[in-house]
């Protein structure tokens, strides 16, 4: 994968647990369950005709053939292999699978694949450059932004999402003044903007510091 | 999820000509509807998609009004500035509905268009004569928390989920909508929904293959723009109670008032007779809960929702306090 060009050179054999944990269920999935029913659920008598779709993902062109069932999250995630989006909900309940459509966050659950023809998505993989962690993620790292870490891709994309959001002048429900341009971030302006993404293990002090601080806000 | 075809529409008589036919469902944010197909509470044969339609702008109008194409986006809507200098109640209403995901993909249609959260509508093995009409409704001597308490049938106590739908009923906002043969149409929105009587399963006067193609709204009428959201919690949540309201007061004397409330009932509820009792009217208690009584004439609670009528008077209350204190 594109995304993993950096573990190449002498780490490329390196067994870690995250291979064992992907090879491993990919084992399993393919000796139990046949590939459509992974992101369609049970498959039909009548299977529709695929569609073609080609999707910006990170910076790079990805052309699939997808049953038309296929949401954005799971084309991704099963046939992209990039698992970073996690299914929490799979209803748009817990933002564990937001990713950013041409800068913008949404939960990858609720959306066809097939409506996302020459979109630009940047997903948890996207963000960082190589080694270098973007500053979401290193102030997550540094904050404590998690416990299980489950819901943290979602937490992070959102966040970049947010942060945009709040450049451009969008406004929220706690926001006191709608008529002035912009609402100055504050701890209530975060959790309201953030409510979207759901933390099962309440890490969200410290979530709140790490948004923070990579707004470039005293923490 | 059911099988379906997916089609992309190129224009709106298309997406009409191909919405008519039996099976077929247009989608365009799709944050409800794909919910409920993961549920086969919705099971299209086809998918039209209609998002690269040129439907999302946002234009004045000759009257000095908004017209909202039904691809904008509920947060794009909340942030327009006209809509936040103009429409305050609108863009709180939206801002206050779902999650900043949800509303980036959200669209003024779709929202307009979103079905019911009442628990036994999303379960497929319970009774719903809205999901599947003649079963019976299990919520009427269920858990019926969230229902609803004024306009009911004892086929139906659901309620219309939507924030911005109330703030829009205040506003006196159209849908204007198109069919197959090109035919447009602008539709009242207190002449858009319908109370659930016994055919719950229709919830608009939108007619099999009519498209609603923008949603206009006349110049602000005057006074303060208020969106109150009782809920349990903070956020990202639907209301249990709902107030839009408008009110234009001079040093504690109403001058005018409109009121619409979400939460209570199957679609945004707005009773004139509470707004006429606030007109030229002092604004203290007395006259606040003789608008709640015109509100909650002919409420009915169903055991487990109550507590919804003592919230709606007590929330308009705080809502009339609040933008009539001098």
């Amino acid at each position: 994968m594109d995304e993993h060009d950096s573990n190449a050179g002498p780490n490329k054999f390196k067994v870690t647990r995250r291979t064992v944990i992907e090879t491993g269920t990919t084992a399993l999935l393919l000796t139990t369950l046949p590939r459509a029913s992974l992101a369609a659920g049970p498959a039909d008598d009548n299977e529709p005709p695929p569609v073609k779709v080609e999707l910006q993902i990170n910076g790079h062109t990805r052309s699939l053939t997808l049953d038309p069932r296929t949401t954005l999250l799971d084309a991704l995630r099963e046939h992209l292999a990039l698992t970073g989006s996690k299914k929490g909900c799979d209803h748009g309940q817990c933002g564990a699978c937001t990713v950013l459509i041409d800068g913008r966050r949404i939960n990858s659950c609720l959306t066809l694949a097939a409506m996302h023809d020459g979109h630009s998505i940047t997903t948890i993989e996207g963000l960082a450059w190589g080694d270098d962690l973007h500053p979401l993620q290193a102030a997550f790292v540094e904050h404590d932004g998690f416990q299980c870490g489950y819901c943290t891709s979602g937490q992070i994309c959102s966040a970049v999402g947010m942060l945009a959001e709040s450049q451009q002048g969008m406004p929220s429900y706690v926001t006191g003044d709608l008529t002035q341009p912009a609402a100055e971030l504050t701890d209530a302006e975060i959790r309201e903007r953030m409510s979207g993404n759901i933390c099962r293990c309440a890490a969200y002090p410290n979530i709140v510091s790490a948004i923070k601080q990579a707004a470039g806000m005293p923490t | 999820m059911k099988a379906f075809t997916y089609q992309r529409a190129d224009s709106v008589r298309q997406a009409a000509a191909a919405a008519i036919k039996s099976g077929a469902k247009i989608i365009a944010g799709g944050t409800n509807l794909l919910d409920l197909m993961k549920l086969q509470v919705e099971t299209p044969s086809q998918l039209i998609d209609i998002n690269r339609l040129p439907l999302d702008k946002i234009e004045e109008t000759p009257e000095g009004g908004l017209r909202i194409g039904t691809l904008v986006r509920n947060s794009d809507l909340a942030t327009d500035p006209r809509v936040r200098q103009r429409y305050g109640v609108l863009s709180r209403a939206l801002l206050a509905g779902a999650s900043a995901q949800l509303r980036n993909k959200a669209t003024t249609g779709g929202n307009l268009l979103q079905r019911t959260r009442c628990y036994y509508y999303y379960d497929v093995t319970k009774p719903c004569n809205k999901r599947s009409p003649g079963s019976g409704c299990a919520a009427l001597a269920g858990f019926n928390r969230i229902h609803a308490i004024l306009g009911t049938s004892d086929d139906c106590i659901a309620t219309h989920p939507s924030d911005m739908a109330v703030a829009m009923r205040a506003l006196d906002a159209k849908v204007e909508t198109v069919n197959r043969e090109g035919e447009a149409k602008a539709i009242p929105i207190a002449e858009f929904y319908r109370l659930p009587g016994n055919t719950p399963e229709i919830e608009t006067s939108l007619k099999p293959g009519e498209i609603i193609t923008a949603v206009t709204l006349p110049p602000p009428p005057p006074g303060v723009q208020v969106y109150r959201k009782v809920r349990d919690r903070a956020s990202y949540a639907f209301a249990l109670v709902s107030v839009a309201a408008i009110v234009d007061n001079t040093r504690g004397q109403i001058r005018s008032a409109r009121l619409a409330f979400g939460g209570l009932a199957h679609m945004p509820w707005r009773v004139a007779q509470a707004e006429q009792r606030l007109v030229d009217a002092p604004a203290n208690t007395t006259t606040f809960n003789a608008a709640a009584d015109a509100v909650l004439e002919g409420a009915r609670g169903f055991g487990a929702n109550d507590f919804k009528m003592p919230l709606a008077r007590r929330t308009l209350h705080s809502v009339l306090a609040e933008m009539t204190r001098t």
